[in-house]
């Protein structure tokens, strides 16, 4: 089956809005989250981080701690197994310093006790020693010559030709990537314009509202059991194991609801903290971050440093583009340099462009995925040097865009040719777009557009269906449940087997119960999990017509499952079931139906996004106040229109955070002096206005439902939107994300000093 | 560790029950009542997951001592269903797709529920004004917004 534009007209569940499954029990207080684990004899855990951002750990002495009643083990790196793999030992070393702590936050020990607030206290009689060293925690710094080195072993990887970099000395840089195509130098010589800018962005931490938890119980058996707050209880599984030398197989994780994690709870903090505590103390313990600790030692996605240059013709076409992208990676190598560079470029094709990524490591927490990762900052570099060429060119932004938009058939940054996409669809539809059309009226006010792109995902999925004597379909998925997915994919395996939604009851399954799942993440989990529903449903399918020829002792081939899940003979109105009819029969006709399905597609259709934002600005203050916004995305098809509005909803919200509130301040020591939601600013209600959003559906050839995915690519625009936004209300191009009210204000001022009219005035196409 | 006997009326039922002396409200409804509704999302004050209504003021759990509560009524979230139907806030979270991965849901519809018992018909701005203690990060408020204004008006219309 291949979705088309005109096959999503007949679906009689895709497109509708019923209430997810798990609606009740989040709107009751009765949805069991990690923290919430309760069982018996529970001990309570709590982490002794490093005040230091760059120390060697020269002693640890728990004795007093141990001392205090009620404390019934402590436990240091020394109390995790040895490993011989340098790779392995950097993800223990991530879980708790064995030797070095390489930012402020990082795990030097843990304490279990049988109450949390003895933990607490435990956690100050433990004697650290350190010896202080020089931390670094800006990307470019780290990259210098003369810079403190984090891992004395580490030399730089290459995936490049060509180039100068050494890989002989001791460095920050882990990687240089390049990917190329055509004679950039060539092309710029050739180009009528030439524009060059460099931008910074800061650390941004996801945020979400649930700090990390996992309950761990290691019994006398050996098997180690695991309830956690969890994107992808497979993967963990698995990294838990390798961590502990263990095999799979001894572990088992059972995740729990999940608070939000948009990437960020896929690494493995606590788990074999956990696991090894309740190993010494042969009880249940349960480890719970302060958010303090979610800021400070969990994964904020890569601040980064990126230069942009682009050699255009008069008319608008780019023909030669080049970006040079350092991104820092925290303690240990890793930050999302692989889909920064890979998606710098995504909307355009250029004939001519050279990208360099640098991962560089840095006194900062290990980065971790984060909703696009690496996408937003690469493409805000790009997006904003396009809207100040169309300045330049004194063209219009979406004008410019189309001229250069990349299409099916094109290649993409890795030299793949692209399949059907709806990059153009979603650039004319900025360009008609009532807003974009719209007169901006008032003082003080601007307007920004820009795009996004994104891969998504594909990956490993599966899940196992059993039809039940009432009719009923229970599913049972290995994907945990972040934005809604459990009716996503109920609602195509309903489409399937032509079903109601509510007769199909999904159920989030742990490690042992379903095949392999790869993360909820990647805005894969409706993609890959809704193939799987979608083989699970066209399997019953078959079953339940094979049963039914049993039944009649004819053959397979006479009998159909209509479009409203009758099971019949065309020739015969006597032989024909309802689905239910057929379901209650199952027992005493060879037993229940059931079906397991694995998938690993890479089909994923890539995701486009054009978003437009227009913004008032307080140049007393340097508060930015959005007016109003409108997101608009090709989502391919949209199974359930209410939770796709939601994902672009909350990754516009995001996108705006990075904008203009959130980032990560450390001191000249390389402590994060704002690890609180206070200091740390996200958008509360009165930050935001309504998000309008527009569903863009081009279907994607690759899926039978024709599902893109669409969660990440909204947190893709709203920095460069807001950046030209900002141009346009007060002539000033600003090259740091985010634009707090405290670089705004410091750019207004010096702009008016520098100009004896006062404030500067937008020159931007709007 | 000196421990307190507190009593207390929560969500219509009395209760007497023992808590550490350095218990937050929020961890004595957790760890000690085993009332897991109300969640911690920050600890200071700053989320609102925590929110629960204290002699019928909006509180943040996590800011009030568990000692404070002696002689109190407290409504949680695990009390704003009746046994044969859900309130209408959460009715309409539901029907809005106001809640994604609902963490911060109890606290929003707490501190919905306190702002409706005082303003029946607030406007969008006070509602945005009203919730800004409330941190969401998955729905841009968007959905919890038009919940609310939903909810509203089910309210007043059927009373």
């Amino acid at each position: 089956m291949v979705a088309t534009e005109k096959n999503k007209n007949t679906y009689k569940v895709i497109g509708t809005r019923p209430v997810r499954p798990d609606g009740t029990d989040k709107v009751t207080g009765r949805a069991a989250y990690a923290a919430d684990t309760q069982m018996t004899n529970l001990l309570h855990a709590q982490v002794l981080r490093s005040p230091h951002a760059h120390a060697v750990i020269k002693s640890i002495d728990a004795s007093k701690a141990l001392a205090l009643p009620g404390v019934k083990a402590v436990i240091t790196a020394a109390d995790l197994p040895d490993t011989d793999s340098d790779s392995t030992q950097k993800l223990l070393d991530n879980v708790i310093a064995s030797n070095k702590a390489l930012y402020h936050g990082h795990a030097v020990a843990a304490v279990a006790a049988i109450d949390v607030h003895i933990a607490e206290d435990a956690l100050d009689l433990i004697e650290v020693e350190y010896e202080i060293l020089t931390p670094v925690t800006d990307v470019r710094e780290a990259m210098l010559s003369d810079a403190p080195i984090l891992h004395p072993d580490l030399r730089t990887s290459l995936q490049a030709t060509n180039v100068d970099t050494a890989t002989d000395i001791e460095t920050n840089i882990a990687l240089h990537l390049r990917q190329e195509r055509g004679d950039v130098e060539n092309a710029f010589e050739n180009s009528d314009v030439i524009i060059e800018r460099e931008f910074e962005t800061s650390w941004f931490h996801q945020g979400y509202i649930e700090p990390h938890s996992a309950t761990a119980f290691w019994s006398h058996d050996g098997q180690i059991t695991i309830w956690n707050s969890s994107q992808g209880p497979f993967v963990q599984r698995d990294s838990i194991a390798r961590l502990l030398n263990l095999t799979a197989q001894d572990i088992t994780v059972i995740p729990q609801e999940i608070g939000g994690g948009f990437g960020g709870k896929i690494s493995v903090y606590l788990e074999p903290i956990a696991a090894v505590l309740s190993k010494v103390t042969a009880q249940p313990v349960r480890l719970t971050m302060t958010r303090e600790a979610v800021f400070q030692a969990t994964g904020p996605t890569s601040a980064t440093y990126n230069r942009i240059k682009l050699g255009a013709m008069h008319d608008g076409t780019i023909i030669a583009a080049q970006a040079y992208l350092a991104f820092a990676a925290g303690a240990f190598p890793g930050s999302p340099i692989n889909p920064g560079v890979s998606c710098a470029f995504g909307p355009y094709y250029f004939e001519n462009q050279l990208i360099d990524g640098f991962d560089v490591v840095t006194n900062s927490p290990k980065s971790a995925a984060y909703r696009a990762p690496g996408a937003p900052a690469s493409e805000y570099a790009v997006e904003s040097t396009i809207n100040e060429l169309a300045e330049r060119l004194e063209m219009d932004p979406m004008e410019l865009r189309i001229k250069n938009a990349t299409s099916e058939g094109k290649p993409n940054s890795a030299g793949a040719p692209f399949p059907r996409i709806g990059a153009k669809e979603v650039m004319d539809a900025v360009k008609n777009h009532p807003h974009y059309n719209s007169e901006l009226q008032g003082d003080d006010v601007g307007r920004g557009v820009a795009l996004g792109f994104w891969h998504n995902a594909g990956l490993e999925s599966g899940s196992s269906a059993t039809i039940n004597s009432d009719g009923s379909v229970s599913l049972s998925v290995g994907s945990v449940d972040i934005g809604g997915t459990r009716a996503s994919l109920a609602m195509q395996l309903a489409e399937t087997l032509a079903l109601t939604y509510e007769q199909i009851k999904p159920h989030v399954a742990d490690t042992d119960s379903v095949p392999f799942t790869h993360v909820t993440g990647g805005s894969r989990t409706t993609f890959a999990g809704g193939w799987v529903a979608y083989e699970l449903g066209v399997e019953l399918r078959e079953k339940m017509r094979q049963r039914a020829a049993d039944i009649w002792d004819i053959d397979i081939e006479e009998v159909e499952y209509t479009d409203d899940a009758i099971i019949k003979v065309n020739s015969d109105e006597e032989k024909a079931f309802t689905f239910s009819e057929l379901a209650k029969k199952m027992a005493t006709t060879g037993g229940q139906i059931s079906a397991t399905v694995s998938i690993n597609k890479t089909s994923q259709g890539p995701a486009y996004a054009g978003h437009i934002v227009d913004i008032e600005v307080d140049k007393d203050t340097g508060k930015v106040t959005i007016l109003r916004y409108t997101a608009i995305q090709d989502v391919g098809t949209a199974i359930h229109p209410s939770y796709v509005e939601g994902q672009i909803h909350g990754g516009v919200a995001q996108g705006l955070g990075m904008a203009l509130t959130e980032e990560y301040y450390y001191d000249d020591d390389g402590h994060l002096v704002n690890s609180s939601f206070l200091d740390y600013r996200m958008p509360t209600a009165l930050d935001l206005p309504m998000i309008d959003t527009e569903l863009v559906e081009v279907p994607n050839p690759g899926h039978p439902y024709g599902v893109r995915g669409v969660g990440e690519v909204p947190i893709v625009p709203p920095m460069p939107a807001i950046q030209q936004a900002i141009t346009d209300a007060t002539g000033l191009h600003i090259y740091q994300m985010p634009v707090s009210p405290r670089v705004l204000l410091e750019e207004l001022l010096e702009s008016e000093n520098l100009s004896s009219n006062g404030h500067g005035t937008g020159e931007g196409r709007f | 560790m000196a421990k307190i006997v507190l009593n207390t009326i929560i969500n219509g039922e009395n209760r007497e029950f023992l808590a550490d002396e350095r218990d937050s409200l929020l961890e004595a409804l957790r760890e000690r009542l085993g009332l897991m509704g109300a969640k911690e999302g920050c600890n200071n004050g700053n989320c609102g997951a925590c929110a629960v209504i204290m002699d019928g003021r909006l509180v943040n759990s996590c800011c009030v001592m568990a000692a404070e509560i002696e002689g109190a009524e407290l409504n949680t979230i695990e009390g704003l269903a009746d046994a044969d139907s859900l309130h209408p806030l959460q009715e309409a979270f539901l029907e809005n797709a106001a809640l994604q991965c609902g963490i911060c849901t109890p606290g929003f519809l707490m501190a919905s529920k306190a702002l409706l018992d005082e303003n029946p018909d607030p406007s969008e701005e006070e509602i945005r004004w009203w919730l800004a203690g409330n941190l969401c990060r998955c729905t841009g408020y968007d959905k919890i917004i038009r919940a609310v204004q939903d909810s509203a008006q089910r309210i007043n219309s059927s009373s």
